[in-house]
């Protein structure tokens, strides 16, 4: 087991105590509501999407450390980005804390997201990780609830 | 910054009470989690068991194994004798008039369900009135929403004030001619409330109601005793009383259970089926249809003479020495708000941390080999109550000790200096 304070980075605590596009975008046209009924964590994933190209990415909502902490670096990673790529993150993103701990996955493209590759060595805890993720995934495809459960 | 002011028990006398002793009996206890010495916090979720109640269950299962009330071979008459010992012993307990008014159930939740179905269910009509407090856990919400939703009866909740009291004036101006069924938890999970049971039962009994109490997080931590309490329905749990999971109990007084159809059909609780009308076995064995949980009702037997050899006393007064040691040792610490600061409380320290998620709270401290539960504790209505999206809840337990209290407080005092 890898020491926790490797997952509790400074930019993890840094994100979680100040997180980017933390408000309700007013123009979004994409919105979509994730939660996690095991720890109560809800967050929501607002989206303005124009021609293929998510132009903006907020969020709202309480949660732990990991859960907000991811939630602000995915917006900041999927802002500027074609629906294909934001998926395509999503899709990394979600074999990177999944896979187990003696195998690699393939995090290329995935930048500052992989301080999040720890969490997968804390399997109660990949839920909170992985939340904002698949909230923006269920908002591109035009979902508007999600739940972890 | 709420200060509790805990009330002081009568005696104290841990002085004579050898927590070591008692840990040795607990195998569990002696482990390590992630390289550290295991310090168990979280026995309100469920405790941990002596070895007596192991060998009890395997015992049964070594050496007498075989079904119970149905076979004249002597392997069969030692389970049917400890099966029914156990139902005894149970009663003993709780001080039942009889052990015929103990059923046995899989835990606490099927036992308020048991009431819901075989008595609300069939009692209430439209308009009819079911109280519960804000302070309940969910399956003593549930049940009773599904029995408002069947029969058109209406669910009333008692509020609770800032200390997390059970708002005693409140209740009294829910309660009318109209109120058919009050349903409320004698220790509060979530908060560590115990509540006054006694008075609320009575005033449920003027108005004509009948009460329940549900006493999952009571019994493992005090003397109850039903008759004085006057309930007319107790539920409790095996696993949280040092008992093996799976069992639980229900008490009821026999008018009413000898009124109520059964909840299950089956064998076992029938007296005579004919394909053109079936009578039913007496209480309580018209509840407990098919073959029972025979193994871990005879380790919930061994659990309660566990605990009544220690003495339920004692426990209640070391584990309320340790509520007072803990409250204090964590109002030290900065920035944390306990949840439940009410003056007479069993051993559950609940709190929230400035700028701290429970959940993370959780994860270092299990790092340090501290279990706790981090979350809403099946009490949602009581996070909303108090506007917090979950807590860390340390539960305390016959076996716990100052130490693992010192330890838990430097856990979170090193959680602090992460997120400072």
């Amino acid at each position: 087991m890898s020491d926790l304070r490797e997952l509790y980075q400074e930019v993890i605590v840094d994100h979680s105590k100040n997180p980017r596009n933390f408000r309700k975008l007013e123009e979004a046209d994409r919105t979509a509501v994730g939660h996690n009924p095991l720890c109560g964590d809800k967050l929501a994933v607002y989206l303005d999407v124009e021609d293929g190209i998510v132009k903006d990415a907020t969020f709202q909502g309480a949660g732990c450390a990991i859960s907000t902490a991811s939630a602000s670096m995915m917006t900041e990673a999927v802002k500027g980005k074609t629906i294909e790529e934001a998926e395509q993150m999503f899709t990394q993103f979600q074999e990177m804390v999944t896979t187990p701990s003696d195998e690699e996955p393939d995090t290329e493209g995935l930048g500052k997201l992989l301080v999040f590759a720890g969490v997968r060595e804390y399997p109660a805890r990949v839920k909170c990780a992985s939340l904002a993720w698949h909230t923006v995934h269920a908002a591109l495809k035009g979902e508007v609830e999600v739940s972890t459960e | 910054m709420a200060v509790t002011t805990l009330e002081k028990p009568e005696t104290i006398n841990t002085l004579a009470y050898d927590v070591e002793a008692i840990r040795r009996d607990f195998p569990i206890l002696s482990r390590t989690v992630h390289g550290k010495p295991l310090v168990y916090l979280d026995s309100a979720n469920t405790s941990q068991k002596p070895q007596v109640v192991i060998d009890a269950i395997s015992n049964y299962y070594e050496s007498y194994n075989s079904n119970i009330h149905r076979s004249t071979h002597h392997l069969s008459e030692v389970a049917t004798k400890a099966y029914e010992d156990a139902r005894g012993k149970i009663a003993r307990f709780i001080n039942a008039p009889s052990a015929k008014e103990v059923v046995f159930v899989r835990g606490c939740t099927e036992a308020i369900n048991l009431v819901a179905n075989s008595y609300a269910r069939r009692q209430l009509k439209s308009g009819d009135e079911i109280i519960v407090s804000w302070m309940e856990h969910h399956s003593n919400i549930v049940p009773w929403q599904m029995v408002c939703e069947e029969t058109g009866a209406v669910l009333k909740v008692v509020p609770i004030t800032d200390e997390g009291l059970f708002d005693m004036a409140a209740y009294e101006k829910l309660l009318s001619p109209r109120t058919k069924m009050v349903s409320i938890i004698h220790v509060s999970n979530s908060m560590g409330t115990i509540n006054p049971v006694k008075k609320i039962v009575e005033m449920a009994h003027r108005v004509g109601a009948i009460a329940l109490v549900d006493g999952a997080q009571a019994v493992p931590h005090m003397t109850v005793d039903v008759q004085d309490i006057g309930c007319d329905f107790y539920t409790f749990s095996s696993h949280k009383m040092v008992g093996p999971t799976g069992q639980g109990a229900l008490y009821g007084k026999m008018d009413l259970l000898k009124a109520m159809p059964p909840f299950m059909g089956g064998g076992d609780m029938i007296r005579e089926v004919t394909f053109e009308k079936t009578t039913y076995n007496s209480v309580p064995y018209k509840f407990e249809a098919g073959t029972p949980n025979i193994a871990d009702a005879i380790g919930f037997g061994a659990a309660v003479d566990y605990l009544t050899g220690v003495g339920m006393d004692r426990i209640a007064a070391w584990e309320h020495d340790l509520l007072v040691y803990g409250t204090e040792l964590l109002g030290q610490i900065d920035g944390l708000r306990m949840i439940g600061t009410a003056p007479h409380k069993a051993g559950v320290l609940s709190f929230v941390m400035a700028g701290i998620h429970p959940h993370d709270i959780g994860t270092f401290l299990d790092q340090d080999g501290i279990a706790v539960r981090t979350g809403q504790h099946c009490c949602q209505p009581v996070m909303d109550r108090f506007e917090i999206p979950a807590t860390t809840r340390a539960s305390l337990a016959l076996y716990n000790t100052r130490a693992e209290l010192d330890a838990l407080a430097v856990g979170l005092r090193k959680i602090q200096e992460i997120f400072a």
